[in-house]
C-alpha cells in the first residue's frame, strides 16, 4: 500500500482546548473492568462510567483529534462534532438508564457485553475516518450478539442468525470501505453519495438499519434477548446505522422509499403481533423507517428532525421497553394474551408505560410530538405531498400498536388474575429518569433544539400543529378502541420474510400428503438445495474424497501429476 | 562472538539435541531444551536488530569463499522467520513438560527433545543458509526428525501418518533437490547470490523452467499447497500435542520462505511472474484450497483435524499473497506468515491443553468445557477470532492487505472470494465455540479443572500478541513491507 494515501478531511488538531478522550473507548474499558468487579463497587462503576463518558463526549474539541498510525492510514479515534455530540449524549443516557435497569440482572456478563456494545457504538459515533469506523462497527456486532447469547439457551440460535447477517453486513460494508478507499485514495467519512462504491456502504449501513430485505432480524433477535439487553439492543445498533446513514448519504433520493417501506412493515407486524418485545421491535424499524425517510428527503429541517427523532426514540423507546421489562420481570409473560389488568398492582409501570405509549404517538407535550413533526413538515417543505400523506397515516398508525394496544392489553383490558408488584427501586428509578425526559423534551424542546445540528426555526408549539396532531390522534384513538377486538391479538403466529431461512426448508422437508403448487415448488427448490449439500457433504465430509486419508501412491501420482502439470503450462505460456 | 551470531542459530540447537540425547532423562532433557529455546530466541533478536540496522548481514562458514564454501546470509525477510521460529519454540518450552509428560513414554522423552531440538536446528538452518543444497540438508534433518517426532504419537495411526508424511517428504525434497541440480548444472553454483547472478546470463531457459517446476512442486509439499496438502491433516492430528504445536506453528512457515526465497530472489520476479503463468496457477491453486479445505474443515469432527484443514486453507491465503506478487500482496501474505505463526501456536496449545485436562479431541468430548476450563476455551475463541480476520486482530490486517492487493490489479472478484471465504471460518470456528460454551458438558468434562499455569500463560501470550499485533501494526507490517519491497527488488 502507498503511504501517500492518507490525507485526512480535516488535518488532525493538536489538542487545543478539552479533553480529547475517546468516551467509546471510556466505556468499554469500564465494561471490562466490570468482569472483575463484584457488590457496590460494581454498581458503582456502572453508573459512574456512563456519566464520565457522557462529560468527555461534551470536552472533546472540535474537529479531528487523537490521530493513530495504523495500516499506513492516520486514523482519527476521536472526531467531535454538533451530530456527533448529540448522538453521544443520547447514547451515554442510554447506557446509563440500561445500566440502571439492568443493576439487578444475575447474570453479570451481560453487563460486560453491553457496556462493549453501547462504547463500540460510541465509537462509531466519534469516528473521524472509515476505517475506524469499521473496527468499531465490527466490535458493535460481536458485543450485542453476545447480550443475545447471553440470555440462555433460547436465545441461541436467534443469535446464531443475528450473528450471520451482521457479519455478512460487515463483509459488504468492508468491501465498499476498500473499494471506496483504493478509487478515492481517502479514509476519510464524508458525503459518500458521489463515492463509487456508495451501494455497498449504503447497503452495509442499511442492514443494520433494518431495512428491507432483511428487515426481520430485528424482530427474530432483539426480543430472545433477556429483560435488561433488549434495552441496550435497540438503543444502539440501529441508531448508528441512521447516525452513519445521515453523515454518508443525506438527500439520497431513493431512502425515502425504503423508509417508508419499513414504516409500514414495522406497523403491520406491530399489529398482528402478539409479544410485547416483538412489537417493540417491529416498532424500531417503523420508527427506524420515519428517520431513514427525512435523511432520504436531506433538507436542513428534515435532518434536524431526523437527529431530533432518534434523540427522543432512544429515550422513549428506552422507556417502553424497561416497563415491558419490568412486566416480564415480575410476571416472567410476555405474550399480551397471558397478561393484561396490571395497573391496579404496578401503577408506577403502568404510569411509565403510558407515558413512553404517548411518546411514540406523538402527543403534544411529549418528546414524540417536538421531533416526529419536524421530519414530517421536511416533507411539505420539499413538497412531497405523498410522502406526506404516508407519514401522517403511518403516525396514525404508530398510536395503533403502542398508544393504545400495549397499554391497554398489559395494563387494563381484562384481568389475567396476575398480581405482581412494581419491580425494585433500581428498575422503578431507570424509569422514572426515563419517563421524566420524555415529557421534559416535550414541554421545553428548545433544550433539545439546540443540540441539533443546524439551527432550528421550528415551533413546534402553534396552534394548527397542535390541532391537527390532537385531531389524527383522537380518531386514531377513536378507531383503535373501535377496533380493539381486532388488535387484541390470537395466540398465533405471523409469518416474515425470516421465514424464508428459518422454517422453509423445515417445512419443505415434512412432505404433505396433497401436493399444491406451492408446495411442489418449495419441495423442488428444497431437493436442489439438499442436493447441493449432498455434493458438498460428498466432496467435503469426514469422509470425503478431500477430507479422506488418501492411500500414498495416490499422493504420489498426484504431486507427479502436478509437476507434469507446471512444466506444460510453463512452456506452452 | 555477535559475528559468529548466524551460525550459532543453527549450532546452538545441534548441540542441545545431543545434550538432550545424552541426558536420557525426561527433566534434563526439558531443561537443555528450554535452554536452547531461550538462546536461539536471544540470537535471532540480535540479527533482526544488525539487519535493521545495518543491513544484510553474509557470514561465510569456515571462511570458505561462497563460490565453494556455504554462505549464511540473513535479510530482513529471514530474520524476520527466524525470530518467528525462535519465537514459537520459546513459548512452547513452558508448554511442552507437562504435555510431553503426559503424551509420550517415559524413556523415550529424552529422545523426543532431541528430536524436537534437530527440528528446530533444521528449520532455523533452512531459514538462515545462503545455499542451495545445504539448505535441502537442512530441510531433511528437519523433516526426518519431524517424521519421528510425528510417530512417537500415542494413537495407533500416528505411525501410519508418519509413514505417509515420510514419503510425501521424501518425494518433496527430491524433486528439490533435482531441481537443484539442473540449476547447478547451468550455473555451476549452488549459492543464492551467485545462482540469481548467473541466471540472467543462461541462454538456454528450457532447464531454468524445468528447475522452477520441480522446485515449486517439491517445495508445495512440504508447504502443503492445495492439492499436495494430503499428508499434513493426519501428521498434525495424531502426533503428540506439542510437536502439533510446533510443526503447524513452524514447518510450513519455513517452508513458505523458501518458495519465496526462490521465486522473487533467486529465479526473479520479473522472470516467474511476468513471462510465465506462475500467478494465474498459484490463483487457482489457492483459491481451491482456501474453499476445498476449508469446507472439510467445516465438516470434521476431530478437532485438530479440523484446525490441520484450516491451516491448508489458511497457507491458500498466504500463498494467494506470494502469486499476486506486488507490493500490497505480499505484505499481506507475509503479515499472513506471522499471524499464523501465531495462531495456529495459540490453538494447537490450547487443544494440547484440553487433551492434557480431558482428552477431548472432538466435539463430543469438548461439549461444555468452557465452563469446565474457560480460559483455555476463551483462548480459543480469541484466536478463531483473528482467524476469521475481526478488525483489532492481526487476522484483520493480512485480510486487508490481501483485499487491498485484489482491488489494486483489479480483481474484484477475488476480494469477493477472499471475503467470502471468510464465511467458511466463521462457521468452522463458531462450531469449536458452540461446542465449548453452549452444551452440556460430557463426562470427560464433568472432571476436568481448568489447564495448569504453565500452560495458560504461553497460550495466552500468544493471543495477546495476535490482538497487539492487530493494534500497534508497527512492528509486523513495517517489517514485512521492508521485506517484500527487498524480495520485490531481487537479491542483487
Amino acid at each position: 500500500m502507498e503511504t501517500e494515501v492518507t490525507p485526512l478531511a480535516e488535518p488532525v488538531a493538536t489538542v487545543a482546548e478539552g479533553l480529547a478522550l475517546p468516551p467509546g473507548i471510556l466505556l468499554i474499558a469500564a465494561g471490562l473492568l466490570l468482569l472483575a468487579l463484584r457488590g457496590r463497587l460494581r454498581d458503582g462503576v456502572i453508573l459512574l462510567a456512563p456519566v464520565l463518558a457522557l462529560a468527555l463526549v461534551w470536552l472533546l474539541p472540535e474537529g479531528g483529534a487523537l490521530g493513530l498510525p495504523y495500516l499506513g492510514y492516520d486514523l482519527v479515534l476521536a472526531h467531535g462534532d454538533t451530530l456527533s455530540r448529540l448522538f453521544g449524549t443520547v447514547f451515554t443516557i442510554a447506557a446509563f438508564a440500561g445500566g440502571l435497569f439492568a443493576l439487578r440482572q444475575e447474570r453479570h456478563a451481560e453487563m460486560v457485553a453491553a457496556f462493549v456494545y453501547a462504547g463500540a457504538a460510541l465509537g462509531v459515533v466519534f469516528a473521524g475516518d472509515l476505517v475506524t469506523l469499521f473496527v468499531f462497527w465490527e466490535i458493535m456486532a460481536i458485543a450485542s450478539t453476545m447480550v443475545i447469547w447471553l440470555a440462555g439457551p433460547k436465545a441461541r440460535g436467534a443469535g446464531l442468525r443475528y450473528v450471520i447477517i451482521h457479519l455478512f453486513g460487515g463483509v459488504i460494508l468492508m468491501a465498499g470501505i476498500a473499494w471506496h478507499v483504493s478509487a478515492t485514495g481517502s479514509i476519510a467519512f464524508t458525503d459518500l453519495t458521489e463515492s463509487p462504491a456508495k451501494w455497498l456502504i449504503l447497503g452495509g449501513f442499511m442492514l443494520n438499519a433494518g431495512a428491507p430485505p432483511l428487515s426481520a432480524w430485528v424482530a427474530d433477535a432483539y426480543p430472545r434477548s433477556s429483560w435488561s439487553g433488549m434495552v441496550f439492543l435497540s438503543a444502539f445498533t440501529t441508531k448508528t446505522a441512521v447516525f452513519v446513514l445521515m453523515r454518508g448519504f443525506p438527500g439520497e433520493a431513493f431512502l425515502i422509499w425504503i423508509g417508508l417501506y419499513m414504516i409500514f412493515y414495522g406497523i403491520v407486524y406491530a399489529i398482528l403481533e402478539n409479544d410485547i418485545r416483538r412489537i417493540f421491535a417491529y416498532s424500531i424499524v417503523n420508527q427506524v423507517g420515519f428517520m431513514v425517510v427525512g435523511i432520504g428527503i436531506g433538507t436542513e429541517m428534515a435532518l434536524n428532525g431526523v437527529a431530533a427523532h432518534a434523540f427522543a426514540h432512544i429515550i422513549y423507546k428506552a422507556l417502553l421497553l424497561t416497563a415491558a421489562g419490568s412486566v416480564i420481570y415480575m410476571t416472567g409473560r410476555s405474550r399480551f394474551t397471558e397478561l393484561g389488568g396490571l395497573a391496579r398492582t404496578m401503577p408506577v409501570t403502568a404510569a411509565c408505560g403510558i407515558i413512553g405509549a404517548l411518546s411514540i404517538s406523538a402527543l403534544p407535550l411529549t418528546s414524540g410530538f417536538v421531533s416526529k413533526t419536524m421530519i414530517t413538515e421536511g416533507a411539505i417543505g420539499e413538497q412531497m405531498f405523498v410522502v406526506w400523506l404516508l407519514l401522517t397515516a403511518a403516525s396514525a398508525g404508530s398510536m395503533l400498536y403502542a398508544g393504545v394496544k400495549f397499554p391497554w392489553l398489559v395494563f387494563f383490558s381484562k384481568d389475567s388474575g396476575l398480581r405482581p408488584t412494581d419491580p425494585p427501586t433500581s428498575m422503578r428509578t431507570a424509569m422514572i429518569l426515563l419517563a421524566v425526559l420524555c415529557i421534559g423534551i416535550g414541554v421545553v424542546p428548545g433544550a433539545l433544539y439546540a443540540l441539533l445540528p443546524t439551527p432550528v426555526d421550528y415551533v413546534p408549539y402553534t396552534g394548527p400543529h397542535v390541532i391537527s396532531k390532537l385531531q389524527l390522534l383522537l380518531f386514531a384513538g377513536a378507531a383503535a378502541f373501535v377496533m380493539l377486538r381486532w388488535l387484541r391479538p390470537g395466540d398465533t403466529v405471523t409469518l416474515d420474510i425470516d421465514w424464508l431461512w428459518r422454517q422453509w426448508p423445515v417445512r419443505a422437508a415434512a412432505r404433505a400428503p396433497r401436493r399444491t403448487p406451492v408446495q411442489a415448488t418449495s419441495e423442488a427448490m428444497h431437493a436442489a438445495y439438499q442436493r447441493i449439500l449432498d455434493i458438498v457433504y460428498r466432496a467435503h465430509g469426514p469422509s470425503g474424497i478431500l477430507a479422506r486419508s488418501w492411500p500414498t501412491g495416490s499422493m504420489a501420482f498426484w504431486a507427479t501429476l502436478l509437476l507434469g502439470a507446471f512444466m506444460l503450462l510453463y512452456y506452452l505460456g | 562472538m555477535l559475528d559468529h551470531l548466524p551460525v550459532l542459530q543453527v549450532v546452538v540447537p545441534l548441540f542441545g539435541a545431543f545434550l538432550a540425547a545424552l541426558t536420557r532423562r525426561p527433566l534434563p532433557a526439558w531443561i537443555v531444551a528450554t535452554g536452547v529455546s531461550v538462546l536461539v530466541f536471544a540470537i535471532s533478536i540480535g540479527l533482526l536488530q544488525q539487519v535493521l540496522a545495518s543491513g544484510p548481514i553474509s557470514y561465510e562458514i569456515g571462511g570458505w569463499d561462497p563460490e565453494i564454501g556455504i554462505e549464511y546470509r540473513v535479510d530482513i525477510v529471514n530474520a524476520f522467520i527466524l525470530v518467528l521460529v525462535s519465537g514459537i519454540a520459546l513459548f512452547i518450552a513452558p508448554f511442552a513438560r507437562a504435555s510431553v509428560a503426559a503424551e509420550v513414554p517415559e524413556d523415550r522423552i529424552a529422545w523426543f527433545y532431541s528430536m524436537y531440538m534437530l527440528a528446530l536446528a533444521g528449520l532455523l538452518g533452512v531459514a538462515i543458509t545462503g545455499d542451495a543444497f545445504n539448505a535441502f540438508v537442512f530441510l531433511e534433518i528437519s523433516s526426518l526428525s519431524s517424521y519421528a517426532l510425528v510417530a512417537m504419537g500415542k494413537h495407533r495411526r500416528a505411525q501410519m501418518a508418519a509413514y505417509q508424511y515420510l514419503v510425501i517428504g521424501t518425494i518433496g525434497a527430491s524433486f528439490y533437490v533435482i531441481g537443484v541440480g539442473l540449476i547447478y548444472a547451468m550455473t555451476g553454483t549452488l549459492n543464492f547470490g551467485l545462482i540469481a547472478e548467473r541466471l540472467a546470463n543462461v541462454e538456454s531457459i528450457a532447464p531454468i523452467v524445468a528447475a522452477l517446476s520441480f522446485i515449486m512442486v517439491g517445495i508445495g509439499l512440504k508447504l502443503a499447497l492445495f492439492p499436495l496438502h494430503v499428508w499434513l491433516p493426519n501428521a498434525y492430528a495424531y502426533a503428540p500435542s506439542m510437536a502439533s504445536v510446533f510443526l503447524a506453528a513452524t514447518a510450513t512457515k519455513v517452508a513458505i520462505y523458501l518458495f519465496v526465497r526462490f521465486l522473487f530472489s533467486i529465479f526473479g520476479a520479473g522472470f516467474v511472474f511476468a513471462d510465465l503463468p506462475v500467478t494465474e496457477i498459484l490463483t487457482v491453486l489457492s483459491v481451491a484450497a482456501v474453499f476445498g479445505a476449508g469446507a472439510v474443515a467445516v465438516f470434521q469432527p476431530d478437532i485438530k483435524r479440523l484446525f490441520a484443514y484450516s491451516s491448508v486453507a489458511q497457507v491458500g491465503y498466504i500463498t494467494l499473497g506470494i502469486g499476486l506478487a506486488t507490493q500490497t500482496s505480499l505484505t499481506g501474505g507475509l503479515v499472513h506468515v506471522v499471524n499464523h505463526g501465531l495462531i495456529k501456536g495459540a490453538l494447537f496449545m490450547a487443544i494440547g491443553a484440553l487433551v492434557f485436562r480431558a482428552q477431548a479431541f472432538n466435539f463430543e468430548e469438548m461439549a461444555g468445557i468452557g465452563r469446565k476450563m474457560p480460559l483455555t476455551a476463551a483462548a480459543i475463541a480469541v484466536a478463531g477470532l483473528s482467524l476469521i480476520g475481526i478488525p483489532g486482530t492481526v487476522g484483520f490486517v493480512a485480510k486487508w492487505y490481501l483485499i487491498v492487493a485484489s482491488v489494486e490489479i483489479g480483481w474484484w472478484w477475488l476480494a469477493a472470494v477472499i471475503v467470502a471465504s471468510s464465511l467458511l471460518t466463521v462457521i468452522y470456528v463458531g462450531r469449536v465455540v458452540e461446542a465449548a460454551w453452549f452444551r452440556t458438558p460430557s463426562r470427560e468434562v464433568a472432571e476436568a479443572t481448568e489447564a495448569p499455569v504453565d500452560m495458560l500463560i504461553p497460550i495466552w501470550i500468544l493471543v495477546a500478541a495476535t490482538i497487539y499485533f492487530g493494534i500497534d501494526t508497527q512492528l509486523t507490517v513495517g517489517v514485512a513491507e521492508q521485506a517484500a519491497a527487498s524480495l520485490l527488488a531481487g537479491l542483487r
